[in-house]
Formats: C-alpha cells, structure tokens, sequence
C-alpha cells in the first residue's frame, strides 16, 4: 500500500456550518443526500481519511466511499449542502466536486443488470447441477437409472429454463410479432425444441436428452448478454457522472437578496446573478454590470465579447470580469441551447441506418439455421417415416449450429476493446461506435475547445521592456480575465516583478487601470486605451499619453494534438480542420499542425454540409469537436468524439467521450477499433468452422449430446480467448 | 446404486445453497465497490467490535 501525503487531521469549520441553504431549508426535513467526486482517491488511507473526515463533520450522518466509482455518498443533516463538506476535504488533501444526486440515478439500469446477473446464476446453477447427471449417463448409466437422471434433470431444466430464458422468449416473441427475424429466434426455437424432444426421449425412456445443452446454451447466451450490459453501464455510469458534475444552480435576486436555485426553478422575468467565470444558466437580457462574455462554446470564436446593459444572452455563454445582472427571456426547453440540442435529434436519424457486424450475421445465420433444420426434419421423415427420429435430429441440429460463440463473439471483443480504451481514458458510448470508428478514413477537427485548450497563451513578450512587462503584470494581477492570468503567469515565468502601480481598478468589461509615478495606465480592450481594434486576441497596454502597444495572444494547444494529427495522417486519414474561427487564428493552427485542408468562419450549418457532403462522397467521417456550434456536425458525422469539457450536449451528441486532456488516445482509438473489427470477424470463422464440422455429422444423425455439449464449450471459450488477447 | 439416494439430494442442496447465498449477495448490494471492498480489509478501524 503506497502512503498518501495527507495529514490524518479532522478540521471541524464552523463557519463553514454558519452558511445557511435557504432553499433548502423550507422544503426538505430529511436528511440530505450529497454525492461528490473524489478524482485523487486511491487506496485504503484514502478511503479512512476521506470517511473519518467526514464522519466527524457536524451534521453528517453517515458517509461512504465507493472505490470503484471514486465516489463519497454522504447522508447529512438537511441544512447542509456539498459547499460545506469540500473545504473539509481539501484541507485533508483530496479534490472534491460535487455531483448532482438526481443526475447519479442509474437505480432502473442498475436492475436490469440485476436481473440478468440473476439469470445468469440460476442457469449456471441448473447447468452444473445437469451436466453433473449428464456425466454419468455419457460414461455408461443405463436403464432405469439413465431414466432417472434424465427425470432429475428435467426437474431441474424446465423450472430453471423457464425463469432464465425470458429475455430471449421476450425478444423473440416482439421480433415475430411484427414480422422480423431476429438472433432470438433460432435461439428460443433451439432451447424450446431441446426441451420439448428431451422430454420426449424421457418419457420413452430414450437414449439421448439434450437437457444439459439447452442449460448450457442459455448460460453462454446469458453471460454474452451480461457482458454487453455491463460494457454498457460503466459507459453510462461514467458518463452520467460527468452530467452530473455540472450543478444546475443559478443564484435568483429576490427584492436585493440572493437566493440560490436549480437551474430547473428559473422562470421567464427572473433576475438572476452571474458571477464571473459562471456559465449563463438561461437565454436573458443583461440588466446591470459590464464584462466580457467568451461564447467559444457557443460559436467557436476565441475572441471575448464585450457584454453591457441591454445587450441578449444566450445560455452556455460565460461570463468573464465583472459580475452581471440578468432577466430571465427564455428557459429551460426553450433556450437557445436546447433548441441546438433538438436539431441533432434531427441528425441523429442517419446514423439509425448503421447496420452492426452481429445484425448482419444474424441476418444470413438466422434462416439458413432454420431451413437446415427444416430440411433435415423433412429429409429424415420421409427417409425414415419416424416423427420421433425426425425431431431428433432437427433439434440436434438446431442445438449444435445455435449461436453460442455468435452471441459471445461480439460481446467479449467489444467488452475487452472498451475496457482498454477506458483505461487510455476514452469512453465508448454507442453499441456500434468502435465498429463504426473502425471504417474511418476522414477525421475533422474543430478548434476551439478541441484541437487548442481554450487558454490563451502569450506570443510577443519580447517586444516589451522589463520595465514595461512589470507595469502590465501588476495591472493584470488585479483581475481574473482569462487574458490577464495567462500574462500574469507568462511574466512572472520571466522572473519580472510587479511595478509600482496604485490606485488599481478594474473596470468590468474594459481593462484595469491605475497610477504609476503621475501617468495614468490602462491594460485592457483596444477601443478603451484608444488603439484600433485588431483580429488577433490582444490586450493593450497604454502608458500615459503613449501609443498603445497589444499583447498578443494564441490558443494554447492541447495536450497531444500535435501528436494526434500526425499519428492520423500516418495512418493514411486526411484530416480537415472546420473552426467557426477568424481565418487568421484557423489558418495560423492549421499550418502549426500540418494540416493542409482548413475552413475558417464556418456556420453549425456549414459543418454539417460539408459533413455531410464528404459523407456522400462515400468518406466515413470522424468528427471531434466540442461546441454547441459542433453538435450537429457530430451527429451527422459517421462516428464522433467529443473532450469532457464539452458541453453536455455536444457529448451526448457524440459517441465517444475523451476522459482527459490529452488527444493522443484518438489515433490509438482508431488502431484499436480496427483490431477489434478484426477479431469480431475472426470470432465469426471460428464459430463457422465449428459449425462446418458439427452440422455434417448432426445431420446425418451421428450427433450425440456429448459431441453437442463439446462442440459448444469448445466453440464458447476459443471465440471468449480470442477477445481476450485485444486487452 | 443406494448411494446414490443420499448423494443427488446432497449434491443439490449444496447447490441450491450456493445459488441462495449468490442471491443473497447481489440483493445486499455487495457488488458495488469491489476494489473498494478488497482495501477496506486493511483498514484498522473496527478491529475490536463490528461498526454498529
């Protein structure tokens, strides 16, 4: 176990208690559930501080660390809320966000899951217990006591097939009701035919009963569709944690008072408080303050834009500088952003087409598994003109070709392919993504948010004096603007120190301005300090009386983008880069990165069309990107992915969600989904060939349980190991 | 053969018992926090007396 650097110290706030949640205090009387996110826990240590930290707080009742979910749940007194309990935590050492609770109920997947882990074990249970009785009857029982171990393992079969082949009766019985065949089918039909004929030879006191098969092939089946749920819901769990990292909450101005909200009790006309750095919850009217608003999200424009009274807000913007009094015009369903979301409900319905490796087997499998048998049945009867030997053999066929290592070959490969990009830190959404991912020969870049950081960096500090740069920096220091913490930060990497500034003021939506040795200096908007606006993100510097001078800002690239791109164009991809963007800005990136083909200034419908033109163009489209602007481009594209700082409807939008910062694992992800395609197909010869060597002899009436019982394990766990070697 | 009239009911009371104490398992949510579950055995808390 590896010590953690955290003292064991229980601090214990009261101011922190002193905070009242008035909100909450009128409606609730029970205890408050609180859920937080805790990123940097990692071992037993962890979990014992984080717990008796907790535990110790006044107020809470009970609280418990999940592990596996990097989680705490905590049951405390109503008048708390998760602002009180953060500050807890970071003073013993860890990073805590607060979830949203209601974002967090997965209870209705969590019993699905439930239910079929249930399943699963009733038929594993039959199962063994069967094939225990089918052991002593291949290895030489006779008679009367063959008789009685087929009756004891048709008292086990039939009550444990009953309960544990429902999902596929179910399945099979809304395919046949409306006409379709689907993979279900020739399954219901292989256990029902197993059964209803084993209970025949029973009754008759035959030779063979296929009881242990049909166990068996209920259990393989079973457990290929657990792994697929499970794959499922650790994509859903994770990503409903990152919806639920976003709080909905606004602070409403009630006669001068703050009150703090759900997002959802906004009404048309509200005043609500933006503080900077927050996000508009709501489409709405400035009312009061001056700032700046960075709408990259919404637009994929860098540039920051200057918000005063009077001036229409959409939600998603946010606001930079000063704080803004808003008036509620639109919310809920009805914003801006919402309306955004609709349309790739729109986009999405192309995507419905895709038809998935295991559709299109079951397309082929399904009939030519049911005309075999139908054949066989035939063949047999007229042949022999016995009703009894004809079933037989019909149902050892439709037992042996049953698609046990069609049902796993899919799901084990795509469980182990997600397992290792979610450890790569990509999160597979979609059931057909990595398949889809596979085809890709075109990957499209959005900008901001995407290929850059959002966080500006500056590019011309040599052209300033020492002297200079330490009258900007304490001027800079003064404010929370994007622009000014990166050239703070840049300066004092430069080991300059703040000049003697005073009287410092920020100006809201401006700059900030002070005093030095009589002059007046100004650091902010080109229009304030008396320059001409420019196209490139700048922040102008104005000593006294002297022309203003700007500093120039880039984005600063992602993590890995550089990389990214190059690995996908070794790959043999071309890569477009579509910014909503100035030229300028777009055209600078794309030479930085190498990438020849780049549109600037483009629209969400310009994204879209081109898309979508490059899809008809018979190119199957990555598209990764992050804004509101994106959405629709991401559901029109063949396969998406979007940073988890995307909006969240820019990552509902998309298939696959990138965990961290970095953008190297797409490439990978491109690589992986390949090999992946690769070994679903391989899985698919597999089990064929078991089956080219089994039907002949089931066919010709040669198949004995044994060799079905065999042929089926052996088909099971080649199909299982072969995933196995994707992790 | 008379064995065997002990033997399949043992042998599947054993099973069923299994099943049951799965059952049991997955009902009480023991399923939730597996990493979680296998590091709390270090923990020194509650060494003298179960957690009340």
């Amino acid at each position: 176990m590896n010590a953690h650097p955290s003292s064991p110290s229980i601090a214990v706030c009261p101011g922190c208690i002193a905070a009242p949640n008035t909100a909450a205090q009128e409606e609730e009387v029970k205890d408050a559930q609180i859920a937080l996110s805790l990123p940097t826990i990692h071992c037993q240590g962890c979990i014992s501080a984080v717990e008796r930290g907790l535990n110790a707080h006044p107020g809470v009742h009970n609280a418990r660390v999940n592990l596996t979910l990097k989680r705490a749940m905590i049951e405390a007194g109503p008048d708390m809320n998760a602002a009180d309990l953060i500050p807890v935590l970071a003073r013993l050492g860890y990073e805590a966000h607060e979830l949203d609770p209601a974002a967090l109920t997965v209870t209705g997947a969590d019993k699905a899951g439930r239910d079929l882990l249930m399943r699963l074990a009733v038929a594993g249970f039959a199962m063994m217990n069967v094939m225990l009785l089918s052991v002593s009857v291949w290895s030489g029982a006779t008679d009367a006591t063959r008789d009685m171990f087929h009756w004891i393992s048709a008292g086990i079969a039939i009550p444990a097939i009953a309960f544990s082949a429902q999902p596929f009766f179910r399945n099979a019985w809304s395919a046949l009701s409306v006409g379709r065949l689907n993979m279900d089918v020739p399954i219901t039909l292989a256990i029902v035919l197993a059964l209803v004929t084993s209970v025949w030879e029973t009754v008759l006191s035959g030779e063979h009963a296929y009881f242990d098969a049909a166990l068996a092939l209920t259990f393989f089946l079973l457990a290929g569709r657990y792994l697929d749920f499970r794959t499922r819901a650790i994509a859903r769990s994770a990503a409903s944690e990152l919806a639920a990292l976003e709080v909905p909450r606004a602070i409403r101005m009630v006669n001068g008072a703050e009150q703090e909200v759900a997002v959802a009790e906004l009404s048309v006309g509200d005043l609500v408080l933006v503080r900077p750095g927050g996000r508009m919850p709501v489409d709405a009217e400035i009312i009061s303050g001056r700032s700046e608003l960075d709408r990259s999200l919404l637009t994929g424009e860098t540039l920051p834009v200057f918000a005063e009274p009077g001036l229409a807000v959409s939600a998603g913007e946010v606001n930079l500088t000063g704080p803004l009094t808003i008036r509620a015009t639109a919310v809920g369903q009805d914003t801006s952003l919402h309306r955004m979301a609709d349309l790739v409900a729109i986009a999405e319905s192309g995507r419905s087409r895709y038809t998935s490796l295991a559709d299109k087997a079951a397309r082929l499998y399904a009939p030519g598994v049911h005309i075999l048998s139908a054949l066989s049945f035939v063949g047999w009867y007229l042949w022999s003109g016995d009703v009894r030997v004809a079933l037989n053999i019909a149902a050892a066929v439709l037992i042996i070709t049953c698609p046990c290592a069609l049902g796993l070959a899919v799901p084990a490969v795509t469980t182990a392919a997600s397992g290792r990009l979610f450890r790569r830190g990509m999160l597979i959404k979609h059931a057909t993504a990595l398949e889809r991912l596979a085809e890709v020969d075109t990957v499209v870049f959005d900008k901001t948010g995407t290929l850059t950081a959002g966080t500006p960096e500056l590019t011309n500090p040599g052209d300033f004096s020492q002297h200079d740069l330490g009258i900007a920096l304490a001027l800079a220091q003064a404010t929370s603007h994007p622009l000014s913490v990166s050239l703070t930060k840049a300066t004092l990497a430069q080991g300059i120190k703040p000049g003697d500034v005073s009287a410092i003021t920020e100006r809201p939506g401006y700059g900030t301005e002070g005093q030095y040795q009589g002059q007046q200096v100004r650091l902010g908007r080109a229009a304030w300090v008396g320059a001409d606006q420019d196209t490139q993100t700048a922040v102008w510097l104005a000593i006294g009386d002297a022309v203003p001078r700007a500093f120039h800002f880039t984005d600063a690239l992602r993590p890995g983008a550089a990389d990214a791109v190059k690995a996908l164009q070794q790959a043999g991809k071309s890569v477009l880069l579509i910014s909503g963007d100035t030229t300028g800005a777009v055209e600078t990136l794309a030479k930085r990165l190498g990438i020849a083909d780049w549109v600037s200034e483009a629209l969400p419908d310009d994204k879209v069309a081109r898309i979508k033109h490059l899809g008809d163009q018979g190119h199957k489209v990555l598209m990764v990107g992050d804004g509101l602007n994106d959405t629709a481009a991401l559901s029109a594209a063949h396969v998406s992915i979007s940073p988890a700082s995307a909006l969240d409807a820019a990552r509902v939008a998309s298939d696959i969600v990138l965990l961290g910062q970095d953008l190297t694992p797409i490439a990978e992800a491109c690589d992986t989904a390949r090999r992946a395609t690769r070994r679903i197909r391989e899985n698919f010869r597999i089990a064929t060939v078991y089956n080219l060597i089994a039907v002949p002899l089931a066919v010709a009436g040669l198949a004995t349980p044994l060799i079905a019982a065999l042929a089926m394990s052996a088909s099971s766990i080649t199909v299982s190991l072969n995933a196995l070697r994707l992790r | 053969m008379q064995v065997l009239t002990y033997l399949i009911p043992i042998s599947l009371t054993l099973g069923a018992v299994g099943l049951v104490a799965f059952i049991y398992t997955v009902r009480s949510n023991q399923y939730d926090d597996p990493e979680g579950d296998s590091r709390r055995i270090l923990s020194d808390e509650w060494d003298d007396h179960p957690k009340p």
